[in-house]
């Protein structure tokens, strides 16, 4: 037997739909809003205050702590290291695995009439991708001992049989960023051969038939035909390795000397704000950069998806 | 229709023999470390900083092993870590599965809301955060607690593992479950019983995602576990610490020993699970 329309709204079988979904949504969304969405709001809240963290007392005190971030040379130092993370961590990341992706699916040559890749490439894709599976700490504390500034480091140890005098990869601040900097390109690059490596074999083999047909090399069709192709690809990279160009946290912590040393030479914005909240108890202060930082990463994302729209080719 | 292979314009030379040494050193770039590492381990520390640095020992000392899993509770840590991630893995799947379902498939007033609520959590900075969360657990008596971290793993897992899911719940058919409710199962069963079975491939994707990214956190661990609760504390904090200490005692082949004992287990499952750890881990940035 069918009821009504009017009445099916509070029929036994409508509250039971009611219930269910109540019933699935209520745990997982008291936990999100409790552990995430309440700290992100009361984050803003925080970084206007005074708090000290020892006493629960505290003082609205407006944009005190911007002011005082911005007349923090830690601070700059910090946002400049972002700079040059963003710029150079993606670009030599996203390069390095553009090449070995491109070697290990198109560059091989033509068997039976399709593209592969170089000899061993399923060994490559294994090995490469490794890095990924392992803890950024403890890679921190891997490559703590191979580039000790001594002939004790592994790389020093190396240098010297060739007669270079060891070098100071993580004392000198002039290179300690750069050093951090290669630790990131190391682990990362395997990611990216193989998120490339899934969007080139998406790429019909008769695109590449037809431009080896036309007589194009090899450089042709990376330039000419891969790299336009992989573009949206490339695009979901980029912005991925520039979140990351806003992190940094664990290796700079782990690995660097005096945590962000020599003289601030490595430290980022995540570490200062563990460092205020944790270390000095200035939650209000660390909050205030937790808002920077922010604000920092939503720029990035806004401008990156502004300047790489671009039309989308369909194959 | 086979043809014989045939390279392009007949330019192997230069070009190949360079492009396959690149191969090979960056290769030995990722494997050489963890070889040095794991040798290091049998090692005296003469032998660790001496002359040839991938030279055997000259016997295999175990005794470092031993050392870095009771003296340094490396052991300890690694059956928190088992048994925290495992907690907070089956929470984050059952949760977000769950959560996403309804989201997916259910339509009433307030679902885009609360969809667009848990998929802005993917743009915050987790730093953004960290005081209020620091705050939000120690009130709730959960600080250097097992329970406080699971709980924080879970709540922080949700945005990408409900955004993931939802998608693949729209793309799976409808008619399976209309034809389950229509023979009176009640939606809890069919979520249980018919959806999920047929769910199985993206919550295998996003289970190893979800595995390996709590796994490796460190974060989280250092500011939820402190250092008064040593003996709660998980495998990422442990090495980190030893290794400030193997400067002070001069236990280099400990330190090794300690890392050997978090990377080969990582190696291992990784070698097995290769296929599916490398789509897991690339299936979110392809969605």
């Amino acid at each position: 037997m069918r009821h009504g329309k009017l009445s099916q709204a509070s029929s036994p079988m409508a509250l039971r739909r009611y219930g269910f979904i109540l019933s699935f949504l209520a745990a997982p969304l008291v936990l999100y809003v409790v552990f995430v969405i309440a700290p992100y709001i009361q984050a803003f809240q925080i970084a206007l205050t005074n708090w000290k963290g020892i006493s629960p007392d505290f003082d609205y005190v407006g944009l005190e702590n911007f002011g005082r971030m911005f007349d923090d040379d830690v601070f700059w130092q910090a946002v400049r290291h972002h700079g040059l993370l963003l710029l150079v961590m993606p670009l030599a990341t996203i390069a390095i695995a553009l090449f070995f992706s491109f070697l290990l699916n198109v560059g091989g040559g033509q068997a039976n009439g399709r593209r592969t890749g170089v000899r061993g490439s399923a060994f490559y894709k294994i090995v490469f991708f490794f890095p990924q599976v392992l803890a950024v700490a403890i890679v921190g504390v891997l490559f703590q001992a191979i580039l000790r500034p001594d002939k004790t480091g592994v790389i020093n140890n190396a240098l010297g049989a060739v007669g270079v005098d060891p070098v100071g990869w993580l004392i000198n601040p002039d290179l300690a960023l750069w050093t951090i900097m290669g630790v990131m390109v190391w682990q990362a690059v395997g990611f990216y051969v193989v998120l490339f490596s899934a969007g080139m074999s998406s790429i019909p083999s008769e695109v590449f038939e037809a431009a080896a047909l036309d007589g194009a090399g090899r450089f042709t069709l990376f330039f000419k035909i891969t790299l336009p192709l992989l573009w949206d690809t490339l695009q979901v990279g980029w912005v991925y390795l520039g979140i990351a160009a806003f992190d940094g946290f664990a290796l700079v912590q782990v690995l660097s000397v005096d945590r962000g040393g020599p003289d601030n030479a490595t430290t980022v914005l995540p570490l200062e704000i563990w460092r205020q909240a944790f270390t000095f108890s200035k939650y209000g202060y660390a909050s205030a950069m937790g808002v920077a930082l922010f604000f920092l990463t939503l720029t990035f994302a806004v401008l990156t998806l502004r300047v790489t729209r671009r039309e989308r080719i369909e194959f | 229709m086979t043809r014989p292979p045939q390279r392009p314009g007949g330019r192997v030379g230069v070009f190949g023999t360079l492009s396959h040494l690149a191969l090979v050193v960056w290769a030995i770039l990722v494997i050489f470390p963890i070889i040095w590492t794991f040798l290091g381990s049998f090692k005296t520390n003469t032998e660790i900083f001496g002359e040839h640095p991938l030279g055997l020992p000259a016997t295999f000392h175990w005794d470092a092993w031993g050392r870095a899993w009771a003296k340094a509770h490396i052991g300890q840590y690694l059956i928190n870590t088992v048994i925290v991630v495992a907690l907070s893995t089956f929470f984050t799947m059952l949760l977000s599965s769950m959560a996403a379902y309804v989201l997916a498939r259910y339509r009433f007033p307030g679902s885009r809301l609360i969809y667009l609520l848990f998929v802005s959590g993917l743009s915050f900075p987790v730093f953004l955060a960290l005081v209020p969360l620091f705050l939000t657990v120690k009130n709730l008596g959960l600080l250097g607690t097992h329970t406080g971290v699971v709980i924080v793993y879970v709540a922080y897992s949700l945005p990408f593992s409900v955004f993931f899911l939802t998608a693949f719940f729209k793309t799976l058919p409808t008619t399976v479950a209309e034809a389950a409710m229509m023979d009176g199962a009640s939606h809890t069963r069919t979520f249980f019983q018919v959806m999920l079975p047929m769910a199985k491939p993206g919550l295998i994707s996003i289970t190893i995602f979800n595995i390996l990214g709590q796994w490796n956190q460190y974060l989280l661990p250092i500011v939820l576990l402190p250092g008064n609760a040593q003996d709660k504390w998980l495998i990422t904090q442990g090495i980190a610490n030893i290794s400030t200490n193997a400067g002070y005692e001069a236990d280099w082949a400990g330190l090794f020993a300690a890392l050997s004992m978090a990377i080969i287990p990582m190696l291992i499952v990784y070698i097995v699970f290769q296929r599916q750890i490398q789509s897991g881990l690339t299936a979110g940035a392809l969605k």
